[in-house]
């Protein structure tokens, strides 16, 4: 078996974790977290230089992620505890009563692999910046990424961030956008478009890469590439095109998979789409 | 009434700014953060003498309350200043979850901050701060009074692990306090031991506390003068020992009376110590363009206000 059939086979299952968290609580983002999936997969079994049974809120000489459009818990949940930072059958208590597992990411309740809350868009790339910036002061080499919406870039916090990377040339810091198009109302093209968004980046200082997210080799070839051009005095951007829903065929191809729970039926639907690679919870 | 003495008078946010700078020489962790105000925050000595530790932020403050958050990871202790109403009311939601909710060790450094800034006008004069800050879980909220106390204060909550808002502001006002006081916060000082009543007071208000307690004397009345300059975590030994005593009370501030030091005072009372209470405090309105002593006077928050209000409570009694 090759390297990124390994990581096709640890998405399947954490595409499996998603739904059944969702249907649990029958309350969750489902779309963009079934889209992200060879994402998060992608940096945390082959990317990231981390070690989850050493987590601290310092980090210091580990790479850090942050999640920016925290209403896509349930990947970074399932991801976190897939690669071993918390039990994996914790993830049955996702949006439960007195769990770690929140609604929206926080530090509060003492989840190893989260350090800031978020949820609230567009903060996360401000965070990250403070958290790059840190690292150069100690001296730490590690690179720090993000991920955000792209209907979380119609926040002006995003672009106040995206100036003040690039004035303090912040080169240790890999920004993704999950370029799916879709937001809670609609195609993000009706809503706020956001026009031509590699020349926005591009034109804020930053270099700007382009995937498909779904695709586990370009996704792995993308995110060693912007590893690369790290330490260069500009930060870097990754527009990642994906598919909301991405695996369940009902849910894909529409905005209305984002905030909403399958039923039993569709959660069969789902599960009989998706391999069950490593155990369910 | 003890007599209380001042060599100079001298701003508050001058003794934020001193205070910043012999933190930098002292501890290799603190950084400043500044959204494009650094001469009018002081921090200008700070920014020349460790460029490496400045980070000048432009006029974005939400991004400066961002990064502030994510540069404690790693361990750096993080000083943002601004203008108080660019650190809480236009950044609430940044505060409120980068900072606050993920218990970020993040020092927000509000100058400006009330009536007293003056000319700017009521687009600058935030008196809605200390309500919103104290109202965040976990947020601790200090208004020193003068340039001694300032400077103690911005190096004290260097060493306590979590977020604080410290507030202070523009004017110069009388410099009293001892230059090598100690600061401890949440504890209150008891500035002057009286019988007939409790003046409670915070920042640029303890000093028109102190001018009121010296009239109230001339007539015959006693105050106890207590300087509140951490509005959270509140002192409330302090406060119900001197209540127990006095049995009426005054606070003074320069905010509004919803959300205040007043509406802390109260809520104490209320649940422990049921007490005739009078608020020297600005009542539910925006303040305007004028000089800092036009403005207390005219927003009633001034010392006749204080000793008017001192009258008012005895007669409640």
């Amino acid at each position: 078996m090759t390297d990124n059939q390994q990581l096709e086979r640890i998405a399947s299952q954490v595409r499996r974790d998603i739904v059944r968290m969702v249907h649990a609580q029958n309350s969750g983002h489902p779309g963009g977290s079934l889209g992200c999936t060879d994402f998060f997969t992608a940096l945390y079994f082959e990317i990231m230089d981390h070690d989850s049974k050493k987590f601290d809120m310092d980090g210091k000489n580990q790479d850090l992620f942050f999640l920016s459009n925290g209403h896509i818990s349930p990947v970074w949940y399932s991801i976190l505890a897939r690669s071993g930072y918390f039990e994996i059958s914790e993830l049955s208590t996702f949006r439960m009563i007195n769990s770690r597992l929140q609604g929206h990411p926080t530090p509060e309740e003492g989840l190893p692999g989260v350090r800031v809350a978020s949820g609230s868009l567009g903060q996360g790339l401000s965070v990250a910046c403070g958290a790059a910036l840190t690292k150069k002061l100690n001296n730490d080499p590690k690179i720090v990424y993000t991920l955000h919406g792209d209907g979380e870039l119609q926040e002006g916090q995003i672009w106040e961030a995206a100036m003040f990377a690039a004035q303090h040339k912040i080169d240790n810091l890999i920004a993704t956008v999950d370029y799916n198009g879709k937001q809670i109302d609609g195609p993000v093209d009706d809503i706020i478009s956001l026009g031509n968004l590699r020349a926005k980046w591009e034109s804020f200082g930053w270099e700007v890469l382009e995937m498909n997210g779904n695709k586990m080799e370009e996704v792995i070839s993308t995110l060693q590439k912007a590893k690369s051009m790290t330490g260069k005095k500009k930060p870097i951007v990754i527009l990642m095109k994906t598919e909301m829903g991405m695996g369940v065929d009902f849910m894909m191809g529409s905005h209305k998979w984002h905030g909403v729970a399958p039923n039993d039926e569709q959660l069969k639907d789902a599960l009989d789409q998706l391999e069950e690679t490593l155990g369910d919870y | 009434m003890k007599k209380f003495e001042y060599q100079d008078k001298k701003d508050t946010r001058s003794g934020f700014g001193a205070g910043l700078y012999e933190l930098g020489k002292k501890n290799k962790n603190v950084v400043a953060l500044c959204a494009d105000l650094t001469g009018s925050l002081k921090m200008n000595e700070f920014a020349k003498e460790f460029p490496e530790r400045f980070i000048q932020c432009g006029i974005s403050e939400a991004n400066m309350m961002g990064t502030a958050a994510g540069l404690t990871i790693g361990g750096k202790i993080p000083f943002a200043g601004t203008f108080a109403n660019f650190a809480t009311g236009r950044v609430y939601d940044q505060v409120r979850q980068s900072i606050a909710y993920s218990d970020k060790n993040v020092k927000i450094c509000a100058s400006h901050a009330g009536l007293t800034l003056g000319e700017d006008g009521a687009t600058h004069q935030i008196m809605e701060d200390i309500g919103l800050m104290k109202m965040l879980p976990g947020m601790v909220v200090i208004n020193p009074c003068d340039y001694n106390q300032t400077k103690a204060a911005t190096m004290t909550i260097a060493e306590h692990h979590g977020p604080v808002y410290l507030r202070f502001g523009r004017p110069k006002v009388p410099n009293f306090t001892p230059e090598d006081q100690k600061f401890e916060i949440g504890k209150a000082i008891l500035l002057n031991e009286g019988t007939d009543v409790t003046i409670i007071a915070t920042g640029h208000l303890v000093w028109k506390a102190i001018e009121a307690g010296e009239i109230l004397e001339q007539k015959g009345i006693s105050a106890e003068i207590i300087n509140i300059h951490t509005i959270k975590p509140l002192d409330e030994e302090a406060i119900l020992t001197s209540v127990k005593k006095t049995k009426a009370v005054v606070t003074a501030e320069e905010h509004l009376l919803n959300g205040g030091l007043g509406d802390s005072v109260a809520q104490l009372l209320g649940r422990k110590l049921p007490t005739p209470i009078e608020m020297v405090a600005v009542d539910d309105t925006f303040g305007e363009s004028g000089k800092p002593e036009e403005l207390l006077k005219k927003y009633g928050i001034d010392t006749d206000n204080v000793v008017e209000a001192a009258e008012k409570v005895l007669k409640r009694k």
